[in-house]
């Protein structure tokens, strides 16, 4: 639907467009704006007021002490670790919950049994449900297992709850694809795992990309599940960035939050620059149209 | 459907092709029932985490649990004094506010950028990605930002007051009536640019010939959007609504990195109550029955979106 405005010189309605446009650009880039300047000005400078002000004397010592000597909690040994705990986090999660993904995906369409709409259905609603509802259950049996309070834990309960996505990804892919071509594949004897190894697999590209940027700008991105079920050390990125900002004491050092923020965001954020067109359409097909 | 029907019958095909293979009776019985046993795992893994374990909260909303489970059966008691604190009417009061401002300013501003940017603009490749970037960092993210951005001491306030407008106000984020305000602002900024991604794809894909003929008939831009384009937009906003009423309901990261759920309770919704009264202040069985609720509100929205969904597909 682009015929209604034919490209002409820029009339009246066009600068107006054009205008409105860049309001909003604004209005989008303008925190991150903040934040950047922020991170780089000393905590004097920040009193000064004038947030959207440039740096007068740009200086790295917020990011160097977000990264290094910030206290959370007890420790006072900045984000790093806690980086690293979401880096261990995060990998396996989404490693395990792609392949699981496909496979139930490949068995969903390609080995299709009776109540199969039935039981992706139910991985569906699976997606959907608030996690208050399964919050309380999930930290007793992380205690009987033993991993209450690990980054295991979490991993567990990332590729479980990542699940029905992940399925639901491989299955709207993989219902394109022509069965004349795994039928043919029987026929010349080939297995269940080769028929996914050698024919599913390689055409797979795209909605892996897809599957691996959704499942880990989620995971990484997770609050909840993270303030629940990981305590002090083990704790992801963004409960440390919470536990930062909100219950520090003594002086209030923004210039160090905000560095510590664009830490936060940073991994997601290339992914998005670096991918942005799988990673709107992992969005998209979130919103379970196929 | 009658591809279906050929695809449930492969197994069998491959089945009678291995019959006369020299394999023994338990490899046959493997391979007739691998694709079953490879789905089996995630199978029971949905079926405990999700369902199991949501069975297990409404139970919990049926005892008396306070810091640790217990399970003597004793009615609907924490249900009762559920639905006689305030703090949980606060909670339902902010929801219904937060969620349904979020989602109309969601879905009107996602649908006049994503006309905007369909003009044939130059600059496209520019202004969409500036529009959908929010979408890619956490809540905690985004409400650490914005507390700074609306800190009245330091922020946009202070800022528009040391521009010369020394009278200018923008203290939402400390004052008990309009906290809840400021955390629609935050959450429309993070989502939406995406809900105006939905919105382009749906534009996209319209019928260029249909809108020519009006053109043609003298239609008016605007007669052209309001009887043409929008109503064919139906699924987009069907979809839209469902994504942004189920991340309302589970709204949780960006109240709790934004104002903490006050000042006092000012910005209390469900999530944030629940997680207290769970994890905080001891009282899991009323905990759970809040959970309860949430679970049957998005079950409410949820649950018909998913048939119309699934039915559609069938046909």
């Amino acid at each position: 639907m682009s015929a209604a405005a034919g490209a002409r010189g820029l009339s009246l309605g066009r600068i107006v467009l054009y205008a409105i446009l860049g309001l909003f650009a604004i209005f989008y880039m303008l925190p991150l704006f903040v934040m950047i300047v922020t991170s780089f000005k000393s905590l004097d400078e920040i009193r000064l007021g004038d947030m959207l002000g440039l740096p007068q004397q740009p200086t790295a010592d917020a990011w160097f002490a977000a990264w290094q000597t910030s206290c959370i909690g007890l420790t006072c040994e900045g984000l790093k670790g806690y980086f690293w705990n979401s880096i261990k986090m995060v990998v396996p999660a989404v490693f395990i919950s792609t392949i699981l993904g496909s496979l139930n995906g490949y068995v969903l369409t390609k080995w299709r049994f009776p109540g199969h709409r039935w039981v992706f259905a139910l991985m569906l609603f699976g997606c959907f449900i608030p996690f208050q509802s399964v919050l309380v259950p999930m930290a007793l049996i992380l205690g009987k297992l033993g991993i209450a309070g690990t980054t295991a834990g979490l991993v567990l309960v990332h590729v479980v709850y990542g699940l029905g996505f992940t399925t639901l990804f491989f299955r709207n892919y993989y219902e394109a694809f022509p069965n004349e071509l795994i039928r043919a594949a029987q026929i010349d004897g080939a297995s269940f795992f080769q028929i996914f190894r050698r024919i599913m697999l390689p055409s797979s590209g795209p909605i892996i990309v897809v599957t691996v940027i959704f499942q880990f700008t989620n995971i990484w991105n997770d609050f909840l599940f993270g303030a629940s079920f990981a305590s002090g050390d083990s704790a992801p990125m963004t409960v440390a960035l919470n536990n930062l900002v909100n219950t520090s004491t003594g002086v209030r050092e923004y210039n160090v939050y905000m560095a510590a923020a664009i830490i936060a965001a940073l991994p997601t954020l290339l992914v998005y620059i670096i991918s942005g067109r799988y990673f709107v359409r992992g969005l998209m097909a979130g919103a379970v149209k196929g | 459907m009658s591809v279906e029907q050929t695809v449930e019958a492969v197994p069998q095909v491959l089945a009678a092709r291995n019959q006369p293979r020299p394999d023994s009776p338990a490899g046959l019985w493997l391979q007739r029932h691998l694709p079953n046993l490879v789905l089996t795992p995630s199978l029971l893994a949905i079926g405990l985490f999700v369902y199991g374990f949501i069975l297990w909260t409404i139970y919990l909303s049926f005892t008396r649990s306070k810091i640790l489970p217990v399970y003597a059966f004793v009615g609907t008691e924490a249900h009762q004094r559920l639905w006689s604190t305030p703090n949980w009417y606060k909670a339902l009061e902010n929801l219904a506010i937060f969620g349904s401002l979020y989602i109309i300013i969601c879905l009107a501003l996602g649908l006049f950028l994503a006309i905007l940017i369909d003009q044939k603009i130059r600059g496209e490749g520019l202004f969409r990605p500036i529009f959908l970037y929010p979408m890619a960092l956490s809540f905690i993210v985004t409400g650490t930002a914005w507390k700074w951005f609306l800190n009245p001491g330091y922020g946009l306030q202070k800022t528009v007051q040391d521009w010369g407008w020394t009278s200018f106000t923008f203290d939402w984020i400390s004052s008990t009536d309009m906290a809840i305000y400021t955390v629609v602002i935050a959450g429309v900024w993070q989502v939406s640019g995406f809900v105006m991604a939905m919105f382009l794809a749906g534009l996209r894909g319209i019928d260029n010939d249909m809108l020519r003929a009006a053109q043609i008939d003298g239609a008016s831009a605007f007669n052209t959007y309001r009887r043409i384009v929008i109503p064919q937009l139906r699924p987009i906003f069907l979809s839209a609504f469902v994504v942004l009423a189920h991340m309302a309901i589970k709204s949780y990261d960006l109240v709790v990195a934004l104002t903490g759920g006050g000042p006092g309770n000012a910005t209390e919704l469900p999530a944030t109550f629940m997680y207290s009264y769970t994890f905080t202040r001891n009282q899991m069985a009323i905990g759970a029955a809040s959970a309860v609720v949430m679970l049957a509100i998005i079950a409410a929205v949820i649950i018909p979106y998913l048939y119309l969904e699934l039915k559609e597909k069938k046909s």
